[in-house]
């Protein structure tokens, strides 16, 4: 090999080695460490070969899925299925309503403001919107009672995250409020992008504002809509935060989620298995890859 | 110009709309200025209303978990967790974007792909390494962890961002002796100013508002960061929402004040970190 064509080769290690070293570390090793731990019965102690006894083990554990249980009996129906209804309901509701918001503001004055009001939910850390949500919730003195007092609701008046069959989609419904700003100021860039002499020509042909919006701007901001549905999903596949602070999973696992199984299995119970944890965070990547590959075909620029 | 009703009803609705998305911010922090008898039937109602700083007084010293030093720790983890990566990030990202070697491509995609790895992957091995090493509970264990976690983002919007400059300015560079590191240094970074900046503001409050990294590698009072403290606040028989509201504002003063100065940087980053172009 030539001298020049030796020395092509060093300068990209200069520059790689030290990002190389740190992933290898701290995120990729782990990752394969933890496929291998989710092979083993190991709880700190002597370690066993088991194969697949971890994910048997966690596929068949009422937590995580509670078979039998019919969608009408309410939770808990196990986290794998919570996580499902969390992406079912979240991803269409913060989406609709971030594209709703976003050509709403286009055309408002102080827009920007009121975006930034939108956006404060991304901002503020996750566990302090867990608490805002808690507290919204609280029987005596959450806002959402007062308001159904005050409409003549008060019968039903009750902590909302502290029973069964409410927990899980009073938090659901709570992380739309968090999560709506991303959806919102991603739609406002894509819309920017869209010239207005389209609309306006469209316009002047006599279609009405739906059929623009329908047919003209929905098909442009499909890049958008695909970088908004993916991301909300990976988002609703990895919550913890604010189930972690408002619920932790309760009342009797009505709220439960992988994460936080996850957590539970490793780090809360007595005594902790390394085995099964590590099974129940490669199932976790497992669902979140098959998602993610989707969306980093288009954030690649060629 | 005529006012239209539809423009005065899609104003109602706008603002509106907003009221009530801001109104859970508004309380928590009408809760932290008042005292406990008086937002424990509604914070909203005022007939009796004594504004007193005695709830941030009480967090910031709480005994069994002092806010005050739990926010010094936030930054000491923060601010290096936001500096390290996007250095790291930037070296791997040039090298990326400029050279050409064997799998480069291929590389790049499988660090991407680590973009979206769910935390629980990594947490286990990284506790029982850090145990080992003697790093856990320790800041500098946090903020090696956040630092590595970060990259795959970091240096895929730079990868984006150096495809997108003009390689003119450093072919003339080249021509007039400068080294690669040279040219990296003096010419790639500071003209790459404003990136960084949306990638620091970005990485800062990811890191300040991350829980569950810190909820498992720091252990002891001492060592806390802020956003862990506060379910430490509850109360034990019922809620203190006074206690809770002042360490929720102080938790989130740091990132809501990044995103006011900076927030031409901040959407900058959300929204180039996942749209094309």
């Amino acid at each position: 090999m030539s001298k020049v064509g030796k020395a092509k080769y060093k300068i990209p290690l200069f520059f790689l080695t030290p990002a190389l070293v740190m992933l290898l570390i701290f995120v990729i090793g782990p990752t394969i460490y933890t496929i291998y731990m989710s092979f083993l019965d190991w709880s700190g102690g002597p370690r066993e070969f088991i194969g697949l006894d971890n994910y048997v083990e966690v596929l068949t554990r009422k937590t995580i899925i509670n078979y039998g249980r019919s969608l009408l009996d309410g939770p808990p129906y196990g986290a794998l299925v919570h996580n499902a209804i969390w992406i079912l309901i979240h991803v269409p509701l913060s989406t609709v309503l971030g594209l709703v918001l976003a050509v709403i503001f286009k055309n408002v004055k102080g827009g920007t403001i009121l975006k930034s009001i939108i956006f404060l939910g991304m901002v503020t850390p996750m566990v302090v919107g867990g608490i805002m949500l808690r507290f919204i919730y609280d029987a005596d003195a959450g806002i959402l009672n007062a308001v159904l007092k005050a409409v003549g609701l008060g019968d039903i008046v009750r902590t909302w995250t502290a029973y069964p069959d409410t927990a899980l989609i009073s938090l659901i419904l709570g992380s739309v409020w968090i999560w709506t700003g991303f959806s919102m100021i991603v739609y406002s860039a894509g819309l920017e992008t869209i010239p207005p002499e389209l609309i306006e020509a469209a316009k002047v042909d006599g279609a009405s504002g739906f059929l623009i919006f329908r047919k003209i701007i929905i098909p442009l901001l499909k890049p958008a809509t695909i970088v908004v549905v993916t991301m909300s999903v990976l988002w609703a596949l990895k919550v913890f935060d604010i189930v972690y602070v408002v619920t932790l999973g309760g009342p009797g696992a009505a709220s439960t989620v992988l994460a936080l199984e996850m957590y539970m299995d490793a780090f809360f119970k007595i005594p902790s298995n390394y085995g099964t944890a590590s099974a129940i965070a490669t199932l976790l990547t497992l669902i979140t890859l098959g998602f993610a590959v989707y969306i980093i075909r288009y954030m690649v620029v060629r | 110009m005529k006012l239209r009703k539809e423009t005065i009803i899609v104003h109602a609705i706008a603002w509106a709309i907003s009221l009530i998305w801001i109104i859970p911010f508004v309380g928590i922090f009408v809760t932290s200025i008042r005292p406990y008898e008086e937002i424990v039937s509604g914070w909203w109602n005022i007939e009796k209303l004594t504004l007193t700083l005695e709830n941030y007084v009480y967090v910031w010293n709480y005994r069994t978990a002092p806010i005050g030093r739990a926010f010094v720790n936030s930054f000491i983890i923060a601010i290096p967790s936001t500096i390290i990566p996007i250095l790291v990030a930037s070296l791997a990202a040039y090298g990326f974007s400029r050279f050409r070697f064997p799998l480069r491509d291929l590389l790049f995609l499988t660090i991407v792909v680590f973009m979206s790895l769910p935390q629980q992957m990594v947490i286990l091995p990284v506790f029982l390494l850090e145990v080992n090493l003697g790093l856990w509970n320790t800041h500098t264990g946090l903020i090696l962890l956040h630092s590595a976690f970060g990259l795959p983002w970091i240096i895929l919007f730079l990868r984006n961002f150096f495809m997108t400059l003009p390689i003119e300015i450093e072919e003339a560079a080249r021509i007039d002796g400068a080294s690669d590191i040279q040219i990296f240094f003096r010419i790639v970074l500071p003209i790459s100013l404003p990136a960084l900046v949306s990638i620091a503001t970005l990485q800062f409050n990811w890191v300040w508002n991350d829980f569950f990294f810190a909820l498992v590698l720091l252990a002891t009072p001492d060592k806390f960061v802020v956003t862990q403290t506060i379910p430490m606040l509850k109360g034990r028989y019922f809620i203190r929402w006074d206690h809770m509201a002042a360490a929720s504002v102080l938790a989130m003063s740091m990132p809501l004040l990044v995103f006011a100065l900076l927030q031409k940087y901040y959407l900058r980053g959300v929204v180039g970190g996942t749209i094309k172009g």
